[in-house]
């Protein structure tokens, strides 16, 4: 047994992408390894910026010999065929062995010294190695067939026991000398075997474990921040990020100028962030502190150096902000939005100054509608305002800022807080886990801003499809349904889609556009259409037939949503498909609340029960072929629902040609009884009280099969209690269609 | 008649004299790895990389090295000379090597040694930046690096140029000489610079060309003549390529760049036009440079018999 070390040594290798190379590099060697006949033990990975490296614990020093044996044609095969498989093999007649009538190459292969092993292992493994993006370099790239590695490769150990394993890969031959810290140590470092590996290189100033790397920083900066009185705003991705740029880690704390601090918070550690990796500190108030913590990769003769040489280029940085800020103020939102008309939103769906337009007579509508039940006027004055801030220098450095510049920029300008907010956080909620916004103005421009957008991209066969969903509005509609689910007593898609195109008609009254062309199914674009047909009452039933199934389209995309939405937070799937099949209901606000009721009653004694009946009776009427009613939600009895062989007196009770046995007359009552008021209380959206209406209908139905023979040789009878079955059945499909039902 | 007296230089002093800063760069590539030192070229240009010393020269097989000084300009980065860090008009130095030596990172350092830089003083890192340049048909990985957090010098290896491979690949390092100086000259305001070890500042050179400029850049340049310049270099880039003389196309692919630039100062050119435009400029330069390749192919395959141009 013995232990190897891989060390493959490069320029800079970028912080990213040392985190995914540790574990390539484990699984291309184990993959190797294994390949080999070799058992694969305990594999350590180690990045830096200038090294990736390997240790293998308790390989064996060889491969157990092998009998590899192929299986061939049988005895008697046509000659072709023998000679064929010998070709393949690379044997001849007699060395294969017959057994059972069948041809067998057997060969056999001897152990091999783990060492070869991995000398053919390390340049395949670097060649096969899959960087995101790699390059050639030096003399050899006079031909593009030269070595690829994510930057040039300077040196290679490969140690078995403290042995090298010779191998060499475009003129880089293996050995067992490294490089130190890159200004710490000077000249090679030589490593003796695996074992002493990790602390030759940290006295040569390299602290090879990525994890040690990551740790020091973490402690290194809370460390200074609270030595400052401070906390620090811990940040994982910088941690991970600083540990990939550093060979010997140094948080080291610094000051900006006070004054920086009018600058949103945001933008100041937005800033620190993204183009210094600095982390920032918290005051003891926890307020952001005018302090930042950079990482050194050095010991620093004068660490203050340092500190001041950062400090500088975060101020410069910083005052660049500050000069967005300042200057993005001099303009009112009002004033930059009228810059979008500007920015195409879509080729096809206009600027997103027509997005604006639209966004906001439908916050307006959503509002006037009580839909949501916010303030009109403040609605729609957000909404003509919440994209403004995309034009504003601030938005432009810092895209993830859009929203919230918007928001500080209103509150400064002294609009409304409710205006101000609503731009701020019209975007959320962005995925799953994001708050969702309450208050009824952000919610009336977040529902409008999505459901434009979903709307329309619908409108023009902008779909998602599988994967592909480059509009994002897979996300738009859970963003609708969070926010509908969670605010609203009612969010009917059908209605909105409505809403929606009838805004864009209005827009674009009296020219063809993409939006009516795709509806209409017709070119209308110049010269190609045909103006009568334009003018006449074939493309106004086009273009109405287009909008039906637009508008049918958007309701079974959000109800599928919404299924899988529910199906994800533990909801049946077969109740949530019990109350979807009814359909006719656009308003997903109710379905939901049926489900929810339907889930609390199947779970009772009367549930399981009457589920039981109902499957019972379904059963018959299949076999007999009785027609049926299809599930509907709500809708209203009448006589001629009653079926063949049922007739209702003046009374508006059911009249039989005979006597009905007393279950009989029973399950009758319970009926009259039971389903009008289930009915109603659907359409009243009392969905628990349906759910007791229909429990009451559990011992009569119950007892009617106990009792009563459906099966009657009176045809009669037959008739008259199939009728009454499928009057049972229908009273149940009012509320929701059980033969979806499981159990 | 008595000699003349001898002439003995006076030391370089980087640490207190921009032009000292660039003298010493000159000296040491021109010792350390054998470099041409050429002059800048003589037209507006916004980056070192469209030296044709670098662009046209990282064609084909044969070993370049060479370092000079280019000035830079980008009209939209003009602050009338009120911004300490912002200038329209700075100077980049650019140092070619083809092919990238194997020490060239040890070179690179080594040269900023010689400048003043004490590496165990101050923080050097390399850290990841790829560029890419759609007008050339470029692109290459390397760095930004960075000194105490600033980024001192562009470090590139090409992988590609006018669309075509690299072979081989060159190196590239462009320092920003005005944020180098600031700093080992332990300045905040570019035009407090000491341009030299006399007393003149960088401000003195400099701060009344910004203040002109910029003002030239944002409101006065005439942009129907601005127009007319870019339709006129595309065409002359069109007949130079016709007539075989791409050097010459690719000079006027370089002007209609500028004069976009300009354009875009002034800010005349529509969200939708800009694309438009860019490409344009694009597609003068790659056939400039395609032009370039396929004219010089034949000598250099016949000098590099195993070499090939795609």
């Amino acid at each position: 047994m013995a232990d190897f070390l891989l060390e493959l040594r490069c320029e800079e290798i970028p912080a990213r992408m040392q985190p995914k190379a540790k574990e390539d590099l484990a699984r291309l060697f184990a993959d190797a390894l294994a390949k080999a006949g070799l058992p694969v033990g305990e594999i350590e990975t180690f990045a830096t910026p200038r090294r990736l490296a390997l240790i293998a614990k308790d390989l064996p020093l060889a491969t157990e010999a092998v009998s590899e044996e192929t299986k061939g044609p049988k005895v008697g095969a046509p000659p072709q065929a023998l000679e064929g498989f010998l070709r393949k093999v690379g044997l001849t007649a007699e060395q294969l062995v017959e057994r059972d009538g069948v041809y067998f190459a057997v060969v056999e292969k001897p152990g091999r010294d783990t060492a070869a092993v991995l000398a053919e292992t390390i340049p395949a493994i670097i060649r096969a190695f899959p960087w995101p993006k790699s390059m050639r370099w030096g003399e050899a790239s006079l031909s593009t067939e030269s070595l690829r590695w994510v930057r040039p490769l300077s040196g290679i150990i490969a140690l078995l026991d403290g042995a090298v394993v010779p191998c060499e890969i475009d003129g880089i031959a293996s050995g067992r000398t490294t490089m130190g810290h890159r200004f710490h140590h000077s000249g090679p470092v030589a490593i003796a075997d695996a074992g002493s590996y990790i602390e030759t290189l940290r006295a040569a100033h390299v602290v090879v474990h990525f994890s040690e790397r990551c740790k020091l920083i973490r402690d290194g900066a809370a460390k200074v921040a609270a030595e400052a009185g401070l906390t620090l705003v811990a940040d994982e991705g910088l941690v991970i990020e600083n540990a990939g740029l550093t060979e010997w880690p140094v948080p080291l704390l610094g000051r900006f100028d006070e004054a920086f601090l009018d600058v949103p918070p945001e933008v100041i550690q937005l800033t620190a962030r993204v183009n210094q990796k600095y982390f920032v500190c918290q005051t003891p108030d926890g307020n952001l502190a005018n302090a930042f913590v950079c990482t050194a990769n050095i010991d620093a003769i004068d660490p203050a150096v340092v500190v001041d040489g950062n400090r500088k280029v975060l101020a410069a940085r910083l005052s660049d902000a500050r000069f967005f800020w300042e200057q993005d103020q001099k303009t009112s939102l009002a004033d930059h939005a009228q810059k979008l008309a500007r920015i195409t939103f879509h080729e096809k769906l206009g600027t997103v100054a027509n997005k604006v337009e639209r966004v906001a007579k439908l916050a307006r509508w959503l509002c006037e509608e009580g839909i949501v039940a916010g303030d009109p006027d403040l609605a729609e004055q957000a909404a003509r305002l919440c994209k403004a801030d995309l034009v504003t220098e601030m938005v432009g450095e810092f895209p993830e800022l859009q929203g919230l510049m918007g928001g500080y920029y209103a509150a400064k300008e002294g609009l409304p807080q409710e205006v101000a907010e609503a731009i701020r956080d019209h975007y959320k909620p962005v995925g799953q886990g994001d708050d969702v916004p309450t208050a009824p103005v952000t919610v009336a421009v977040s529902l409008a801003d999505k459901l434009d957008t979903l709307v329309s991209f619908f409108a023009i066969n902008e779909t998602p499809t599988g994967s592909k969903d480059p509009f994002a509005l897979r996300r738009a509609t859970l963003g609708t349904l969070g926010l509908g689910l969670t605010n609203l007593n009612q969010l009917p898609v059908e209605r909105i889609a409505e809403a929606v195109i009838e805004i864009w008609l209005e827009s674009i009254l009296y020219e063809p556009h993409a939006i009516t062309q795709t509806l209409s199914g017709s070119d209308l674009s110049p010269g190609k259409h045909d103006p009568e047909y334009v003018l006449s009452g074939a493309y106004e039933n086009d273009l109405r037939d287009g909008i039906q199934s637009l508008k049918e389209f958007t309701t079974d995309f959000f109800a599928d949503r919404l299924k899988v939405q529910q199906r994800e937070a533990g909801v049946r799937h077969d109740l949530i498909d019990a109350v979807f099949a009814l359909g006719g209901e656009d308003d997903l606000v109710r379905l939901l609340a049926r489900v929810h009721a339907l889930q609390a009653f199947v779970t009772t004694e009367d549930g399981t029960n009457l589920l039981a009946g109902y499957k019972r009776a379904a059963n018959i009427l299949k076999k007999e072929n009785y027609p049926v009613t299809p599930a509907q939600a709500g809708a209203q009895n009448d006589g001629a629902e009653l079926g063949s062989g049922l007739r209702r007196n003046d009374d508006g009770a059911v009249e039989l040609s005979y006597t009905p046995e007393p279950a009989e007359k029973a399950l009758i009552d319970a009926l009259d009884a039971a389903a009008p008021r289930a009915a109603q209380a659907v359409a009243d959206e009392r969905f628990a009280d349906a759910m007791a209406a229909l429990a009451t209908l559990r011992a009569p139905i119950d007892r009617f099969f106990e009792e009563v023979t459906v099966n009657d040789a009176d045809a009669n009878k037959r008739a008259a209690r199939l009728a009454l079955l499928a009057r049972f059945r229908d009273a149940v499909h009012r509320v929701a269609d059980f033969s979806r039902i499981e159990g | 008649m008595s000699a003349a007296p001898l002439y003995k230089p006076a030391p370089r002093d980087p640490a207190r004299s921009f032009q000292d800063m660039i003298l010493t760069l000159h000296d040491f590539w021109s010792a350390e790895a054998g470099c041409v030192i050429l002059q800048p070229y003589d037209m507006r240009m916004g980056a070192g990389t469209f030296h044709t010393a670098t662009t046209l020269r990282a064609l084909g097989p044969e070993p370049w090295n060479a370092a000079f000084v280019q000035p830079c300009r980008r009209p939209t980065d003009g602050r009338y000379g009120e911004n300490p860090n912002r200038l329209q008009h700075y100077y980049q130095y650019q140092v070619i090597l083809k092919p990238s030596p194997s020490d060239i990172q040890e070179l690179y350092l080594k040269s900023l040694s010689a400048i003043g830089i004490d590496p165990l003083a101050h923080d050097i890192r390399f850290v990841e930046d790829d560029w890419e340049s759609p007008t050339l048909g470029a692109w290459g990985l390397g760095w930004e690096v960075w000194c105490d957090g600033m980024e001192v010098t562009q470090f590139t290896y090409f992988q590609q140029m006018g669309g075509f491979d690299c072979k081989p690949v060159a190196g590239e390092l462009t320092y920003g000489l005005e944020r180098l100086a600031m700093y080992i000259q332990s300045v905040d305001n570019v035009y407090d610079l000491a341009f030299n070890a006399s007393g003149v500042s960088y401000g003195d050179v400099f701060l009344e060309n910004e203040r002109q400029m910029s003002k030239w850049n944002f409101e006065v340049a005439d942009t129907d003549a601005l127009f007319d310049l870019f339709a006129k270099a595309e065409a002359e880039c069109r007949n130079a390529l016709s007539a075989g003389v791409p050097i010459a196309a690719y000079e006027q692919a370089v002007e209609a760049s500028h004069v976009f630039n300009l354009l875009q100062a002034r800010g005349v050119i529509s969200v939708q036009e800009r694309a438009s435009y860019m490409g344009r400029v694009r597609d003068l330069a790659r056939s400039s440079c395609e032009a370039y390749a396929q004219k010089m192919t034949p000598e250099w395959e016949a000098k590099y018999p195993e070499w090939s141009l795609v």
